[in-house]
């Protein structure tokens, strides 16, 4: 609406339930990162007790919350792994789905349906499977496979929002300059779909980190983060809990800050180079 | 499709061998090249989605013990879960689920969508109020979750602000484990899905449609419900995708939120994997998938989602 002059009315009501609806997200969280401040008498609600970062500390005693430390390596190598693998295997289909070819649609509807399969059905016959198969579930194999059936849907429709806003003719530019296929896809292609790869990657990593419901069945013996945190939730009454919840959200705040300072340095670079005519 | 003729007929005999082969080899090279592309996805979704749903299919057949499950081919687990009255209470009880997540995360999705699309003018700051209602997205479910507990426990600060503020005098006890709590958490955890697509719309929408709309003499409240609506509709539809289906399947919330005191589909499925009862599990889930499958199909028949990204 292109409406000139004073707002009306119904931009401060709307303005308010969008700041509602922004507390509603936000505020939880910022509840309990006060609360993992407690002082060591305090409990899991106000009042607080002083505060102290007692819970921390106690966080990485392991005998007290179990296996914290290992969980989280086993989360974040298992976040990277799926990451590379959803940023490659999503671009490469996704090149593949700009021409035709037989089966595109089915393999298309295919990935739509890994999206809508709830997740405890991924989870059960990818465990039901390797049981019959007698192999060893492990989150390096299983949960990885589990894993990817999640974020390789979320890739690929960035991926095909990438390549329908892509124009073409730059490749067509670089053919007629003599480029081979691949130096056109090095140079010209990769260099210009950057910053939104940067999202699939983001997608790959963050899914993949706090995901539950799929590695439930498929992490075999050795928890991720998730699976460690849920484990808390049953046996665990102490501030300790917000404390690994504070923790693991501030880590998920430096991924996703890192990913966006990439893509406005991206975005940076590229308008300087456009504004000196390199 | 009519058959061409073979393309060595005339013209290429004049031209030396080895060019036509490698022309012929490349040819052939980037006619395979799109399946070369597509292998690994296909791959991926074969070994971890279509083969693990095949083999829930199978051992839904199949009969167990208490120790160990047997290849065979009976109905049982079918009947089992069919005539129980308690199944039917819980697939209900799902619905109910999915439909009370529905109608608030589509109320507020709408509504904060429709505010970032039409009523925040500077594109930089519809990006940045986009970004912090897409951020949650990207963190721990669970955590968010554990969140709501000091807010609803019995000593929560909500109770203690009621009470301080004289409203009532005993503590609310129906805030934390119930299924309050758990619609509360899927409105918290799912709202996002509607606000992305709906959002994704919105911006689409010609803005000399509403325009027009104005010049001839529409009231606000008419332009929403006769232009923008029926607009959105591509995004409402992906949305309520997503909604229903993550809460169809979920079995973590209930079991968090609910503290055990509610069931759903989810979470009796979980109790039979626990209890190793994997067949009847698997039986379970192929309904489920069958139930998820025909709700999605219903809301398919509105829109072609490979227009929409």
């Amino acid at each position: 609406m292109r409406d000139t002059g004073r707002r009306g009315l119904s931009f401060y009501l709307l303005a308010a339930f969008f700041g509602l609806f922004v507390l509603f997200l936000y505020g939880p969280t910022v509840t309990i990162t006060i609360l993992s401040f407690q002082g060591p008498e305090g409990g899991l609600t106000f009042p607080m007790r002083g505060w102290s970062t007692h819970w921390f500390h106690n966080l990485f005693q392991q005998q007290a919350v179990g296996d914290f430390g290992g969980s989280f390596q086993r989360s974040l190598l298992l976040g990277l792994i799926v990451m590379a693998l959803t940023v490659l295997i999503a671009l490469t289909a996704g090149f593949a789905f700009r021409r035709r070819f037989r089966g595109s649609g089915a393999l298309f509807y295919l990935t739509v349906a890994s999206l809508i399969v709830p997740s405890v059905l991924v989870s059960l016959g990818i465990g039901l499977l390797f049981q019959i198969l007698g192999l060893e579930p492990n989150w390096w194999s299983s949960a990885l496979g589990a894993h990817l059936t999640w974020t390789l849907p979320f890739g690929l429709l960035i991926v095909f929002a990438i390549f329908n806003r892509f124009n073409p003719a730059y490749e067509e530019a670089a053919r007629d300059l003599g480029a081979t296929p691949w130096q056109t896809v090095w140079h010209v292609v990769l260099p210009i779909i950057l910053p939104s790869i940067i999202g699939v990657a983001l997608f790959g990593f963050t899914l993949s980190y706090d995901e539950f419901a799929r590695t439930l069945m498929t992490a075999g013996s050795f928890n991720t983060l998730p699976l460690e945190i849920y484990g808390m939730t049953t046996n665990v009454t102490t501030p300790v809990l917000y404390a690994l919840g504070t923790l693991t959200t501030i880590f998920s705040f430096l991924v996703i800050g890192l990913c966006l300072a990439g893509f406005i340095a991206v975005q940076r670079r590229r308008a300087r180079r456009v504004a000196s005519g390199v | 499709m009519t058959v061409s003729a073979p393309p060595t007929a005339s013209g290429t005999g004049a031209r030396p061998a080895r060019a036509a082969s490698r022309d012929r080899r490349a040819w052939s090279l980037r006619g395979w090249l799109p399946y070369l592309q597509a292998l690994p996805l296909a791959l991926v979704l074969l070994v971890f989605l279509v083969v693990p749903i095949a083999t829930i299919a199978v051992v839904s057949f199949w009969d167990y013990d208490s120790i160990r499950i047997i290849p065979d081919f009976v109905l049982t687990n079918y009947e089992w879960l069919l005539t129980s009255a308690v199944t039917w209470q819980i697939y209900l009880n799902t619905l109910k689920f999915a439909a009370l997540a529905w109608v608030f995360t589509f109320a507020i999705g709408f509504t904060v969508a429709w505010f970032l699309a039409f009523h925040v003018r500077s594109v930089t700051w519809q990006m940045v109020l986009f970004l912090v209602c897409t951020i949650p997205f990207w963190t721990s479910n669970i955590i968010r979750m554990i969140s709501w507990v000091p807010f609803l426990g019995r000593n929560g600060i909500l109770n203690s602000a009621l009470i301080g503020a004289g409203v009532i005098d005993q503590p609310l006890e129906f805030l934390l484990f119930s299924d309050f709590a758990v619609v509360l958490a899927y409105v918290h955890l799912y709202t996002l899905f509607m606000v992305v697509p709906i959002f994704n719309s919105m911006a689409r929408i010609d803005r000399s449609l509403i325009e027009a709309a104005r010049d001839a003499g529409a009231t606000g409240w008419q332009i929403l419900w006769n232009v923008v609506l029926p607009l959105s509709k591509p995004g409402i539809a992906i949305g309520s995708i997503f909604v229903v289906t993550l809460v169809m399947g979920d079995f973590i919330t209930v079991r968090l939120m609910s503290g055990g005191q509610s069931a759903s589909i989810g979470t009796m499925i979980a109790n039979d994997i626990a209890l190793l009862q994997y067949p009847a599990a698997a039986a379970n889930a192929v309904v489920l998938l069958l139930v998820v499958l025909l709700m999605v199909a219903t809301m398919l028949r509105l829109i072609d989602i490979r227009k929409e990204l």
